[in-house]
């Protein structure tokens, strides 16, 4: 089964589970005055479950039929291409995400920066160093002291 | 009328107020290109400068510039690097990102800077000669056809996958339409679909997914497989657009300026829809050879969004200051300026300040003339960004997608969930599911569900859709939009059987 069925079937399950969640889970808690209403919170997804069922099965099924395209990146050959490096950046966007709390903004954002580039392949440190710190700085100038949006910018620890 | 116009001109043409068209436009140019930071962050930043002034022309002069300057400087980053950081800006990536790729970037931002400036300048002298007449037509239009107009919206997207991509399109809308109902609904202020996580309580975040659906992807892809972002020979050409490409845009131009104004006088619409709409209508209108072209850098294919979405900001002014009924969320904030600043837009206020409605559309027609003078000149230097070695460009991608994500909502969850619909996002891509309808189901969806259940509650039921005939033939070309294409590859594949059957 090619991939595109396969996520049909992944798709089909996301509406059959909101779907039960839909029709099953929603209208008991409702309050009394509310089921008076001629539209409830499980209306519409109600309508958008089944549809969405339909059209999955469509695919599912093959019904319509498409013509082959040239994909951009055929998804079988996936290890012939940089799998490791964009898996390693995927990685170093979930760290940023943890860090950027504790660690504060500038400390996160200028090692995001840095390991991203080093992952790329680039050894430059000289330039590297300075565009990460640069940026991160100018960054959260912006957005703090122009803008006026709080960025924790250091650590917690250093009364950032 | 004449009396308004000159007592518009000698207004917006004070040096204070001119002062203030060219800052608004240059400071939202280059906060509008941040990702994350659309129109309405602006604008309500920006509210505190502008009411300190004191003076109500000139503090909603220098919005409206800020204002046109964001939805500019938006489709910057749609163009150059696929990351759309406002709604309406969405359908601009779509043939302007590939132009980008072709390196085209240069042709791209100019042929954005042209049909801005066309849409916004034709919005204007609409606004001036239609704004008296144009409210009490707004007032027709009632949710069930708000409802009605977002079903063909959706389902023109769908139908435009092309063939034999209409049920993934179809998929992928209503996935993006239920995604859209997590989190809290406006009429209900019940907690649905949030498995109990409190940060879904208010939804997925536009920005966050956005960013997910198309800049991620992208980079990602670049990531795999190495290419030269700026074509073959690495340099920037084609900057000016050619006599015949200005011919082909030129009525895609006259068309969309109307076309989305009229979206934008009604409240609710704005250019969000304006621009999906406009680039439905312009493909499926084309003829079939540059149909095929849509997609993969058609110049059509970005005028139309670009105008579309100009010519709706200036129709959302309409509603605002003949009504008072902001239309948008961004024309909300600045109906909050104006009434903090004294002045109560409605019916009176061409009787009672005729010198600020007139200063606004005069400060209009500046503002479009200063975004074009001031970018025209910038767009190759603007271009280069594509020419930063991809080491470092694609760290400073992820990071603006992040950042884009962060400064909304200043939830770290947000950055968790960016990076997780990223991946789900490039796996849909790799089985070429089309990504673009899920992004605007979600956009369209809580307006949507809002203007339906409003509806059904002053219809008590489902009867609004055959009792009013508006709602009704707006639907019927919903349906016949999905339908026709399939129908259509269905004969001509029989009529190509047929013939191969004859030989």
């Amino acid at each position: 089964m090619a991939l595109d069925r396969w996520l049909a079937l992944v798709i089909l399950g996301i509406c059959l589970a909101y779907g039960y969640a839909a029709w099953f889970t929603m209208d008991g808690s409702l309050a009394p005055f509310m089921k008076r209403n001629p539209i409830w919170p499980s209306t519409f997804p109600k309508v958008l479950s089944v549809l969405g069922i339909i059209a999955a099965l469509v695919i599912l099924l093959g019904l319509e039929k498409a013509e082959p395209k040239e994909a951009d990146i055929d998804y079988r050959r996936l290890g012939e291409y940089n799998l490791g490096q964009a898996l390693l950046l995927l990685a170093l966007m979930v760290a940023y995400a943890l860090c950027l709390r504790p660690l504060g903004f500038l400390i996160s954002t200028s090692a995001l920066l840095i390991l991203g580039s080093f992952i790329l392949g680039e050894r430059k440190w000289h330039i590297m160093l300075p565009v990460a710190v640069i940026a991160a700085v100018s960054v959260w100038y912006l957005v703090q002291v122009v803008l006026g949006i709080y960025m924790r910018p250091l650590p917690g620890i250093l009364g950032g | 009328m004449l009396e308004g116009l000159l007592v518009g001109l000698q207004t917006a043409f004070s040096i204070q107020n001119l002062l203030m068209v060219i800052g608004g436009c240059l400071i939202g140019t280059f906060i509008g290109m941040l990702p994350g930071l659309g129109p309405m962050s602006i604008i309500a930043i920006m509210i505190p400068i502008a009411i300190s002034m004191g003076d109500p022309s000139a503090a909603l002069i220098l919005l409206a510039g800020v204002y046109y300057g964001a939805i500019f400087g938006g489709s910057t980053s749609s163009i150059l690097l696929n990351a759309p950081g406002v709604a309406g800006t969405v359908a601009s990536s779509f043939d302007g990102y590939p132009m980008a790729r072709q390196g085209k970037a240069g042709k791209a931002l100019t042929v954005a800077a042209i049909a801005s400036f066309a849409g916004g300048t034709i919005g204007a002298l609409l606004l001036m000669i239609f704004a008296p007449a144009l409210s009490s037509v707004a007032l027709l239009f009632h949710s069930a056809e708000y409802f009605a107009l977002m079903v063909v919206g959706l389902s023109a997207i769908a139908a435009f996958a092309g063939t034999g991509q209409v049920a993934k399109a179809l998929v992928m809308t209503l996935l993006g339409l239920i995604m859209a109902t997590v989190g809290e609904g406006a009429l209900f202020n019940l907690p649905r679909f949030t498995m109990g996580i409190m940060d879904l309580q208010s939804g997925f975040g536009f920005i966050t997914l956005a960013m997910a659906m198309f800049a991620l992807p992208e980079a990602l892809f670049l990531v795999l497989k190495p290419k030269d972002l700026q074509g073959d020979d690495g340099k920037i050409k084609e900057l000016r657009i050619t006599g015949q490409e200005a011919k082909a845009i030129a009525p895609v131009i006259g068309r969309q300026s109307l076309q989305g104004f009229f979206i934008g006088v009604l409240p609710g619409a704005g250019a969000t829809i304006a621009s999906f709409l406009g680039y439905a209508v312009e493909r499926n209108i084309a003829p079939k050879k540059e149909q095929d072209e849509f997609g993969k850098g058609s110049v059509k294919g970005l005028a139309a969004p670009e105008t579309a979405n100009n010519a709706a900001c200036t129709g959302s002014f309409v509603p605002l200051l003949t009504l008072g009924i902001p239309g948008s969320g961004t024309t909300a904030i600045l109906l909050g300026a104006l009434i903090a600043l004294n002045v109560t837009p409605g019916p009176r206020l061409m009787v009672d300040d005729p010198q600020i409605f007139w200063a606004v559309i005069m400060s209009m027609f500046i503002g479009n003339l200063v975004l074009l003078v001031l970018n025209l000149p910038l767009i190759p230097y603007i271009a280069k960004i594509l020419t930063v070695p991809r080491n470092y460009l694609i760290p400073f991608i992820l990071f603006f997608t992040l950042m884009g994500a962060y400064i909304g909502q200043n939830n770290a969850t947000e950055l968790l969930i960016l990076v997780g619909f990223g991946i789900c996002a490039t796996a849909l891509k790799f089985a070429d599911y089309p990504l673009a309808p899920l992004l605007i189901g979600f956009i369209l969806g809580a307006m949507m569900e809002n203007n339906f259940a409003r509806s059904m509650q002053l219809y008590d039921g489902v009867s609004f859709i055959w009792e009013r005939p508006m709602t009704l033939g707006l639907l019927a070309i919903a349906v016949i939009l999905v339908v026709l294409p399939s129908y259509r590859a269905r004969r001509a594949k029989a009529r190509q059987d047929g013939v191969a059957d004859g030989d």
